[in-house]
């Protein structure tokens, strides 16, 4: 009989396709990538909320400010999903707010883009959320329980997201000479950093091979970001707007759409915290959550209270009863 | 003394992936009396890979007499749901 490390009865696990829970063994690299991967796409829920935010009181009408009021409700909802999946692997809620606001850990770069007009809005419903659809749906299967689980939720919340902002652009594309170059140039700034959003090449991203060989992720970010381009490049052909890529074009043998190179110094600038928000987002989490404090405070001072209350009326009534 | 064994919850795993679901009750003197005759009650058909039991009485639970209000709020938000954006039939994937 030959004996098994731990580490190989793991792989043999994932492998025959079986899902890990939260009190499975697993090796200490599965769980801190996966604590850093979830928490990464928590914070990135909760940021994105900002540059949304910033239009709420700017729709153009009541249609669409409902309409973003509940996108946004819904960051914070996925926000909660994501946060609650990573605390099944052992780190506590105030440590992941800590690592966010301290800069220790990242979250999505596209959000370190500022939103200019509200034709941002519409591109990033159809874009950013178009992006963040594909890698989601491909989380639905990750080999995680807890983490399958909450994206099973959030991708069917997703979809109205994506609606709800391609709506948008076709309102505008469809509107007046300045609608559609309103629509264009919101393209034309987000269509680059949406495919950043997929990460760096394959051959430069070096978690990626254990991440497929642990079934993290099923696929390759070059091969989502391609899956990106395909299914995007025919909506913005409805809305008659143009992709800003001069190389882009179909591939009849491919059957794929070639694209240009994204710029990756852009890319890594951003990921350093040069971005043009950079520092605005981590400023307006921060204070949000500084100026919160009181709140939360003030919701545990009336629970811990009313224990008190609850443990003298009860101490009392075994005096009573005591005394009869 | 004839004390009554608190009432439990139980909660079954059927398999790795999917989650929890309430299944039933049962009676016991603790915590792990809970479990193990959750199992014998619950699992003698290979139903789970995992149990959780919880006592009753620790579970909070909205009143039924309150749904309406509760659940009132979603009630008219029509806007949270895919449907209430139009696009042209020939948009795919959304």
């Amino acid at each position: 009989m030959t004996v098994k490390s731990l580490e190989q009865q793991f792989q043999e696990r994932i492998d025959a396709g079986e899902r890990i829970e939260a009190k499975d063994w697993m090796p200490e690299k599965y769980r801190k990538t996966h604590i850093r991967q979830i928490s990464q796409h928590a914070h990135s829920e909760i940021v994105g909320m900002l540059p949304e935010g910033n239009w709420i009181t700017r729709a153009p009408s009541l249609r669409r400010k409902v309409g973003l009021l509940a996108k946004v409700q819904d960051e914070a909802g996925h926000g909660l999903y994501l946060y609650s999946a990573a605390e099944t692997l052992g780190i506590s809620r105030d440590e992941l707010f800590d690592q966010l606001h301290t800069g220790k850990a990242k979250y999505s770069s596209i959000f370190n883009y500022p939103t200019l007009s509200w034709a941002d809005i519409g591109a990033i419903g159809w874009l950013v959320d178009g992006a963040a659809i594909i890698n989601q749906v491909m989380l639905t299967r990750t080999s995680y329980g807890p983490y399958a689980r909450a994206m099973v939720r959030i991708c069917k919340e997703e979809s109205f997201h994506q609606r709800q902002g391609y709506e948008i652009m076709l309102g505008l594309s469809q509107g007046s000479p300045e609608q559609k170059e309103m629509a264009q140039d919101a393209l034309n700034r987000f269509w680059w950093p949406s495919l950043m959003m997929f990460g760096p090449r394959d051959e430069e991203s070096p978690n990626t091979e254990q991440s497929v060989k642990w079934k993290i992720k099923r696929k390759t970010n070059d091969e989502l970001r391609q899956e990106f381009v395909d299914i995007t490049v025919p909506q913005a052909e409805i809305l008659g707007l143009t992709i800003p890529d001069p190389d882009l074009k179909w591939n009849e043998e491919r059957g794929h759409y070639d694209f240009g190179e994204i710029d990756w110094d852009e890319f890594w600038q951003v990921v350093k915290g040069n971005g043009p928000c950079n520092k605005e987002r981590l400023g307006a989490r921060v204070k949000a959550w500084d100026d919160g404090a009181w709140v939360r405070e003030a919701a545990i001072a009336y629970s811990d209270r009313r224990s008190r209350s609850q443990g003298d009326e009860a101490s009392r009534n075994q005096d009573v009863s005591a005394a009869i | 003394m004839n004390k009554e064994w608190p009432l439990y919850e139980v909660f079954i795993r059927s398999k790795n992936g999917l989650e929890h679901r309430h299944v039933g009750s049962l009676h016991a003197a603790d915590d792990q009396m809970a479990l193990e005759n959750a199992r014998d009650v619950y699992t003698r058909r290979q139903e789970g890979v995992s149990i959780w039991v919880v006592e009753s009485s620790q579970i909070t639970a909205s009143n039924p007499e309150n749904q309406g209000e509760l659940f009132e709020p979603a009630a008219d938000k029509v806007y949270r749901h895919p449907t209430f954006y139009n696009l042209p039939d020939e948009v795919d994937h959304m």
